[in-house]
């Protein structure tokens, strides 16, 4: 295959995609009849390709919530979320999957598969249910596989390899949908460093050279701050700042949201590094 | 890599095709009455050409009006049961589900026994009652699953262990009720019992009612296998499943809807036989892989080949007596059972 074929597959519908969350909200309750359990409180962001958005926040802020409404798999209570002008949770199943990709925490198999079959699984938006895989696919999922350097991870059995590779090979999978936007759930939640650094440098990379809009979930602040564009930071429910991450990250900001003592300050990159130097250990620094 | 091609899948379909023309030959030949190979061979070639009023011997007699009706009924049963159990396996998300472990069978039994109480009173004509059994084993299906998928719950999702011991404890209850029912209905005559809890090919059936049975599987089964690949994603995972683009809502109604008439037809026509839906699905997996648009298909091969060899050996083992082809399934069934779950846990 010719290296411009090769690049076309891989650059995809991307390039051009912008995000638009219009002053979202959306609220959990039980029944109807009841006071809602959760609420996330009417927000806005905006995302062009090529960009990293870093979702912030302690445990039940309302991250994932928002990841999904972002996805259109739960409709918002007010407000909408456009993809290209396109508003996602009324899209049809099939065509919302050929724009957006989600990686979700954690991925369980019944009958564990080899990783080629997994990945070929983002294929299936584009086709009918009895729709036998034709060339195309192959080479998109070849492609995909190498996108996140798993090639030689192919024919390997995916309950045999590490988190890391598996999480590669999820990544690829997300690829295969040749989505317009990235969404990940936690991806680095169970990856040691180097493989968490692993991941989002491949990250850094898909969203600078196949233009990307990728939209992450995370608790790790520092990493957020080295790889991401824009941050939202979310607490109970409210999205108390969305900017870049030196207009985000403040001391006292962060302390409120994160409830400990830490510090801010500028590393070596020139972004800002978060020492918590006491108490409960929200961040590893 | 090597995606599945429609060539690989016919191929695969051809093998297990002719793995059951032996078998079925085998069953012809073999029971209480020996046929030779030779016999039977002159039968089917007269048969063939149309030549069977020339001179009707006792061969022809035992093939064509006892033995091969039988084998045709099983092969739909075993059928049906394989892929009901390898689609409750991807909608449960449970590989040990199954429509008899599930207790699925025995409310299609007491659907069907149910209808054919009301029957009598209800004045139909002859055609249209005869549906009315099959109609009640899917409504009892229906209504089961339901109940037993509700059972399984666990803060808002399927927790394996609750959904089997919940199938589990339904079959025994519902068990317990087709006892009582068959006592209501007769105070003598228990001989439906062992047909009800165990099944049994050897009723024979009316030919309208054989009619039912294919075309109900192939509509059902045929509906099944149009999810087959969002069954696939729908393994991975619900939340998966509909990033990648399916219609849950749409795959879990046909599916549900489609499975319940597959185990009530064929609940009706032959009783609860067990395991089958169980033990073939697993099989197939082993040797084609998980991939549901290879395996239903071959679980249909295997679920008939399954159930032709299992009441081939309860008509032959304690000859000229006959065990009920679900102990037969039972047999080897159970012993699978346990092993899957023992890996399970360990």
């Amino acid at each position: 295959m010719s290296s411009a074929a090769r690049d076309s597959v891989a650059v995809s519908a991307a390039s051009n995609a912008i995000l638009s969350v219009e002053q979202v909200s959306y609220a959990y309750a039980s029944n109807s009849a009841q006071a809602p359990l959760f609420t996330l409180e009417a927000m806005s962001l905006q995302a062009r390709a090529g960009e990293i958005v870093a979702i912030l926040g302690p445990n039940a802020c309302g991250k994932s919530t928002l990841l999904n409404l972002i996805a259109g798999v739960l409709a918002p209570l007010s407000g909408r979320v456009l993809l290209d002008g396109f508003v996602t949770h009324t899209m049809p199943p099939r065509a919302r999957a050929q724009r957006i990709a989600m990686v979700q925490q954690e991925s369980q198999l019944l009958f564990p598969s080899r990783a080629w079959e997994f990945v070929m699984q983002g294929r299936h938006p584009y086709g009918r249910s009895l729709r036998f895989e034709n060339e195309e696919d192959v080479v998109v999922a070849r492609n995909a596989l190498a996108q996140v350097g798993a090639e030689h991870l192919t024919d390997r059995r995916m309950d045999k390899i590490s988190g890391g590779e598996k999480q590669r090979v999820i990544l690829a999978r997300a690829l295969a949908q040749q989505p317009a936007m990235l969404l990940l759930d936690e991806p680095t939640l169970h990856l040691d460093i180097a493989a968490q650094v692993d991941l989002l440098d491949a990250l850094r990379r898909l969203a600078s050279v196949s233009r990307y809009i990728v939209v992450v979930v995370t608790h790790e602040l520092n990493l957020a701050a080295e790889y991401a564009d824009q941050v939202a930071l979310l607490q109970r429910g409210r999205c108390l700042r969305v900017g870049p991450p030196s207009s985000v990250y403040q001391r006292e900001l962060l302390e409120q949201v994160f409830q400990t003592p830490l510090t801010v300050e500028t590393g070596p990159s020139g972004r800002p590094h978060v020492n918590v130097w006491s108490g409960k250990s929200t961040e590893r620094s | 890599m090597q995606p599945l091609t429609l060539r690989r899948l016919l191929l695969r379909c051809a093998a297990l095709a002719a793995v059951l023309f032996v078998v079925v030959v085998l069953a012809l030949k073999l029971g209480a009455v020996q046929v030779s190979l030779y016999g039977l061979a002159r039968e089917l070639i007269r048969f063939a050409l149309h030549q069977t009023s020339e001179l009707p011997s006792n061969y022809s007699l035992i093939i064509f009006d006892i033995r091969l009706p039988r084998i045709f009924l099983g092969v739909f049963v075993g059928a049906s049961l394989a892929v009901a159990g390898t689609s409750f396996q991807a909608l449960l998300r449970n590989p040990l589900a199954d429509p008899y472990v599930l207790g699925v069978s025995s409310g299609a039994a007491v659907g069907a026994i149910l209808a054919y109480m009301i029957e009598p009173h209800l004045g139909l004509a002859p055609d249209v009652a005869v549906l009315l059994t099959p109609l009640g084993a899917f409504m009892g299906a229906l209504v089961t699953i339901a109940g037993v998928y509700l059972l399984g719950q666990r803060d808002g999702e399927i927790d394996s262990t609750t959904l089997l011991l919940g199938g589990i404890i339904t079959a025994s209850f519902l068990n317990a009720l087709i006892m009582l029912l068959l006592n209501l209905i007769s105070e003598r005559d228990h001989g439906g019992m062992s047909f009800w809890l165990m099944g049994d090919l050897s009723t024979p059936l009316q030919s309208n009612l054989q009619w039912i049975i294919r075309v109900g599987f192939f509509l059902a089964a045929g509906a099944i296998y149009t999810t087959a690949s969002d069954l696939n994603l729908l393994l991975a995972g619900e939340k998966e499943a509909i990033h990648l683009g399916v219609d849950v809502r749409r795959v879990r109604i046909v599916v549900y809807v489609a499975a319940s008439i597959l185990t009530g037809l064929a609940v009706s026509v032959s009783g609860a036989i067990g395991y089958v839906g169980l033990l073939v699905p697993h099989v197939m997996r082993m040797i084609f892989g998980s991939d549901h648009r290879i395996l239903l298909p071959t679980a249909a091969f295997g679920g008939a080949i399954a159930v032709v060899l299992a009441d081939m050996l309860a008509r032959t083992v304690v000859a000229p007596g006959e065990l009920p082809v679900g102990a037969m399934t039972a047999l080897a069934g159970a012993p699978l059972f346990i092993y899957l779950l023992r890996r399970r846990m360990g």
